[in-house]
């Protein structure tokens, strides 16, 4: 039927063919232009990406468990590694904001579709064929080694490694020309999220009553749109070098290996903050829901946003401390890095503040919530250490920041990620997932994930540098990589439990009704799942919580906020 | 409690005027396409003197006609705007006509200028950094060129058929924006490669 | 019931606003837990744990732990690291107090959930609370850290300071002694540097291919060797003894094995050492025949060997080969069998190392180790 976005399961449908029906199910799934069913395929992309990445990663994990181990040869754990940074960041970070932002913010903001529907498709299916270009390459070429062709130049690929003179195979150039094609899909995401929310607000939604994850996906485009570019520029200059036998990264012909560092960090940097705003949105609807109260301080969070993304386009050498720069310039990263953490900070007091006087009910949303709140101080934290710029040429390049971006990555935002399915998977489907095993999924993951990667800062200050296959055995770091290596595989299965819950679930899940959380921002006034058109009529709203002046009209918002 | 009650105004009533998504993911699109260009500016200017061998910028002759066809093709452009907001539909058609006009004339000059310096000075994009660093620079904002052509004549298709109206006016608006980021992304290249770098 | 919160379900904390509000809110709260006990529990097992690490004893050790300098500028970074790691231990007891003290206290109980807590939407003086502090904390770190990358960074090269050039290769290390007119690989020998006869080594650093990165934690942060990019860092240990590290950038397939000995002399020692290097090969007519395999074999394209027609610098100098103890830059012990094993295939320890497979017979093979084994 129109109105349904997913099938009814169990439901009998009285066509003539099965095949004929399935065959017309799937196909309006390719041709759909609606921001709900894209926001629906990118996460589904991004979660089979998600495994696919994990599973990566406890490959190289069984690989160093043990010093000098041969579980996977050199050049397949360099392509591991490798890809495993790269798909993370793309076909699973940027992957699920942009999912859940096409799914959320016309909903959040009372309008009928994203700005531009058409472009939306043409964005997720070239940020998904370029995924599939990605990985092509572990197939598509026989390479140096016998391993296939797959990028093994690290993910920030630094020149002149990644020249052909060191670099014969086609292994950078897929990662190159991947890229550069999922950049374009990444680019229109961010312009469509743009255009709606500036463009598409229902009657009443000034900019200052948008929920703050449309406020955080708003930053998050328009950073975006100064952090990828650079990227795709730096790319193209990589693929004329290889190709045309252009001279930017050839150090020979005056070229300069630093010029490629410095403009990968430009875009490396600020990537990291487009990936963790969208995180912090979702804390800013889950937390306010779960603690029954507002979220504290709505105008300086939105301030502390907009100040984050400035600031992060200024701190991006700080991943180059160790590269032979003046120390002037050194200086001047390691203040711009330590003020970034001010406004960061200032969002955990915020939600902090949230809590406190509130009643929290810690159903599965909130418990990944304050997981990441946990996590995010820390990773803050450890990131302040490695500002420090003579403690960052010991802990460059080490398991110390390994661990550090692994509990933002991670730690914070997956953690959110999986707030936002378990917070929003009932409007989603219709049905609620099971409470049972989101707490087994939550407590098995924090348990792994603090075994890992806390062990991790331990090995990284005993001296032990990343994007090494093995390591010597009289080094000491053979029980501490053991302990990091059952993490892994604790964290393998409460994903694996989580995917489970996915899908039984979707089967039997109770089912969810418009509100089960009795919250407060709009999408939740719609039936579960929303129809096509989204809102029968277009919404009118007064305050920043339509809903809780919908339940309180006896004491409504917009008495309240300034 | 209720001294605040009544200051916030309703605006179910009032007027409630969105900015046009049309424009708003034009100035995004631009926003971003000025990253790109910044990044390649950069690497031309942080490059400038560093090639080891080869041929220098000295043999570059300034581009002063090119130049002046392309940015008088932005007056042109706001002409024709000028006239289809006005429903003048010929004036409209004429003016963009000559806008591409301009621009082709551009494309041709560039044309002109690389063949000589591919096949008399012997600078091809492989030859040294400056020449690496030259055609991308020029060559990109080539590029835009004719992406904006394309869509120039797009139009220019539909207007011969009579299919395009005054109404379109805000659309054809969005396009010129474009057309405008095209020749101010060749004010900053020119200042940049035949000014500053020579 | 529905008025039971009603005359403090409102507050809107604004400048000029309802000052009293605040008081009266913070009235209504129930005063916190103790916490001061559980901090103290937790600073002591955070102490402890980082006392656990194999750290904090004077001299080389087999852990190249970054908390176990042994030279100026990894002892300015550990003093710095201290002192940075008590601000965010204390901000991390603060704020995750806080956040614990939150999720007992205020989560949801019986029929009290039924009701919505009051609304607090804000609070300017407690925001301007918490971005004055930070503020402060940020100027104070930056300050602190600016100062010791000027005294790291900028120190002044003194006249006696030894001068070592150290190239990366794929995946070894080149060292020259310039002023000694050495040139050896994979194993650096510096002086032992003490306040009465300071010897720094300085390190100048370039790269023949991609980019390395030079790291010995204990004696000194990591500077990288980035072609076409030289790059300057000192060392002045003062305890004898063997440090080990290795190459933090990734180089290629086998950038895990590009390993670094760092063997800080006795000023006896290092006199010794520099004068064996300075000799040329040794030229053993027992091992004439493996000689002359050397030298008629593609060896000589790569590998130098002072007093031979060898002048190869694509690979390690093999001078004094039986002076070192290992071999392809850590990856196998310094034996005649690893030896063997290493030329007739050097996957056997390094798959994917740029010396090739020399196609040597059995007999050819036999006789090239027993003269490299004579190259002391």
């Amino acid at each position: 039927m129109a109105d349904q976005t997913l099938p009814i399961p169990g439901s009998v449908t009285a066509t003539p063919s099965r095949d004929a029906a399935l065959l017309e199910w799937l196909h309006s799934w390719v041709v759909t232009v609606d921001h709900k069913r894209l926001g629906i395929l990118y996460v589904v992309y991004a979660i089979f990406f998600l495994l696919v990445a994990g599973a990566e990663a406890l490959a190289m994990r069984i690989q160093l468990a043990i010093p000098n181990n041969h579980f996977l040869s050199p050049e397949l754990y360099n392509e591991f590694f490798t890809m495993h940074g790269t798909t993370m960041v793309f076909l699973v970070g940027m992957t699920f904001i942009f999912g859940f932002g096409n799914y959320l913010v016309p909903l959040m903001i009372g309008a009928r579709d994203m700005a531009f529907p058409r472009l939306n498709a043409f964005s997720f299916w070239m940020t998904a064929f370029g995924g599939v270009l990605l990985y092509f390459s572990f197939i598509g070429g026989f390479g140096l080694y016998g391993m296939g062709a797959a990028p093994d130049v690290s993910w920030w690929a630094y020149a002149p490694l990644t020249a052909k003179a060191f670099s014969p195979g086609h292994n950078t150039d897929y990662w190159a020309l991947s890229l550069i094609v999922m950049g374009f899909g990444t680019l229109g995401a961010a312009i469509n999220t743009l255009a709606t929310a500036f463009s598409m607000r229902c009657r009443g939604m000034t900019l200052f009553r948008m929920p703050l994850f449309v406020w955080l996906m708003v930053v998050t485009s328009g950073l975006t749109l100064i952090t990828i570019t650079p990227l795709t520029a730096a790319q193209i200059m990589l693929t004329i070098d290889r190709y045309l036998g252009g001279h930017f990264f050839d150090t020979q012909a005056g070229g300069s290996a630093t010029v490629w560092m410095h403009f990968f960090w430009i875009f490396g940097h600020p990537e990291v903050y487009v990936l963790i705003l969208p995180a912090f949105g979702i804390a800013s609807e889950v937390i306010p829901v779960f603690s029954r109260k507002a979220i504290f301080g709505y105008p300086v969070m939105v301030a502390a946003s907009v100040g984050i993304a400035f600031v992060s386009v200024s701190v991006w050498a700080h991943h180059m401390f160790t590269i032979g720069m003046t120390s002037v310039s050194n200086s001047f990263f390691v203040l711009s890095t330590m003020m970034v953490g001010i406004p960061t900070g200032i969002k955990i007091f915020n939600w902090i503040a949230t809590m406190w006087g509130g009643k929290i009910r810690f159903a599965t949303p909130m418990l990944f919530a304050t997981g990441f709140l946990f996590q995010f101080l820390i990773a803050g934290l450890t990131g302040i250490m490695l500002s420090v710029a003579p403690w960052d040429w010991q802990l460059h390049n080490s398991y110390f920041v390994i661990a550090h971006f692994h509990y933002t990555l991670t730690g914070s935002f997956v953690f959110c990620i999986f707030a936002a399915i378990y917070y929003w998977y009932p409007k989603v489907t219709g049905r609620m997932l099971c409470e049972n095993l989101g707490k087994w999924h939550f407590w098995l993951f924090l348990v792994g994930f603090h075994l890992t990667f806390d062990t991790m800062h331990f090995v990284g200050i005993l001296g032990m540098p990343r994007s090494i296959y093995t390591y010597e055995a009289d080094r000491g770091w053979g029980t501490l990589n053991m302990i990091i290596s059952a993490g892994g595989l604790i964290q393998g299965i409460a994903v694996l439990i989580f995917a489970w819950n996915l899908i039984h679930s979707y089967l039997h899940g109770k089912q969810a009704g418009n509100d089960p959380w009795d919250a407060w921002t709009l999408e939740w006034s719609t039936p579960s799942p929303p129809p096509a058109y989204n809102f029968a009529d277009d919404p009118v709203v007064r305050s920043r919580r339509p809903l809780w002046d919908i339940k309180h009209p006896n004491d409504p918002d917009w008495k309240y906020e300034q | 409690m209720s001294a605040i009650q009544n200051s916030m105004p309703i605006f179910a009533d009032e007027n409630w005027r969105l900015p046009s998504r049309g424009r708003v993911g034009m100035f995004a699109l631009i926003i971003g396409e000025s990253a790109i260009f910044t990044i390649f500016v950069i690497a031309y200017v942080y490059y400038i003197g560093r090639s080891t061998y080869g041929p220098t910028p000295q043999i570059l002759d300034i581009p002063i006609f090119n130049t002046v066809c392309l940015l008088s093709s932005s007056l042109t452009i706001w002409l024709a705007e000028h006239a289809i907001e006005r429903g003048r539909m010929r004036a409209f058609a004429a003016w963009w006509a000559l806008t591409m006009a301009l621009g082709v004339i551009f494309l041709v000059g560039t044309a002109q200028e690389w063949t000589r310096l591919i096949v008399h000075e012997g600078l091809t994009i492989r030859t040294n950094l400056f020449g690496t660093t030259f055609y991308s620079l020029v060559g990109l904002h080539a590029t835009h060129v004719v992406v904006g052509l394309v869509m120039l004549s797009l139009v220019m298709i539909f207007t011969l058929l009579g299919r395009v109206e005054q109404r379109h006016a805000e659309r054809i608006q969005v396009l010129s924006l474009y057309w405008h980021f095209v020749d101010a992304v060749w004010v900053v290249v020119f200042t940049v490669v035949y000014i500053v770098g020579r | 019931m529905h008025d039971a919160f009603a005359w403090d379900r409102r507050r809107t904390f604004f400048p000029g606003l309802r000052w009293f509000s605040l008081t009266g809110t913070w009235r209504i709260m129930q005063p916190g837990r103790n916490l001061s006990s559980s901090r103290s529990r937790l600073c002591s097992v955070f102490l402890l744990s980082l006392g656990a690490l194999p750290a904090l004893a004077e001299g080389a050790q087999s852990t190249p732990s970054i908390l176990a300098p042994a030279s100026t500028p990894a002892h300015e970074i550990y003093g710095l690291s201290l002192f940075v790691l008590l601000i965010t231990g204390s901000i991390f007891a603060v704020v995750a107090g806080l956040l614990a003290y939150v999720i007992v206290k205020f989560r949801a109980r019986g029929p009290d959930a039924e009701h919505e807590p009051p609304q607090i939407y804000g609070s300017t003086q407690v925001e301007l609370a918490w971005t004055v502090i930070p503020v402060l904390i940020v100027v104070v770190l930056f300050l602190t850290t600016a100062r010791i990358i000027f005294a790291i960074q900028d120190a002044p090269e003194p006249k006696s300071a030894l001068e070592v050039t150290v190239i990366g290769h794929q995946f070894w290390w080149e060292f020259r002694y310039p002023k000694l007119n050495i040139v050896t690989a994979n194993e650096l020998h510096i002086p032992a540097s003490t306040r009465e006869a300071p010897e720094p080594t300085y390190l100048h650093l370039l790269s023949a291919d991609v980019d390395h990165s030079f790291w010995v934690p204990q004696l000194a942060g990591k500077t990288d060797l980035i072609p076409n990019h030289p790059n300057e860092m000192w060392l002045d240990p003062s305890t004898p003894g063997l440090y080990v590290g290795q190459c933090a950038q990734f180089c290629g397939i086998e950038h895990a094995k590009m390993l670094i000995r760092v063997y800080v002399d006795t000023p006896q020692q290092f006199d010794a050492w520099v004068r064996n290097q300075q000799r040329l090969g040794v030229d053993d007519s027992t091992v004439a025949a493996g000689r002359q395999v050397f030298e008629s074999q593609a060896c000589v394209n790569c590998h130098t060997i002072v007093g031979t027609p060898a002048h190869g610098t694509f690979g390690p100098d093999l001078t004094h080969l039986m002076s070192r103890a290992t071999i392809a830059a850590g990856a196998a012990a310094n034996t005649p069998e690893n030896l063997r094993a290493w030329i007739h295939d050097p996957g056997t320890f390094k798959p994917g190392a740029l010396m090739p497979a020399m196609q040597l017979t059995d007999q050819q093979t036999d006789e090239v180790v027993a003269y490299l084994a004579t190259l002391h």
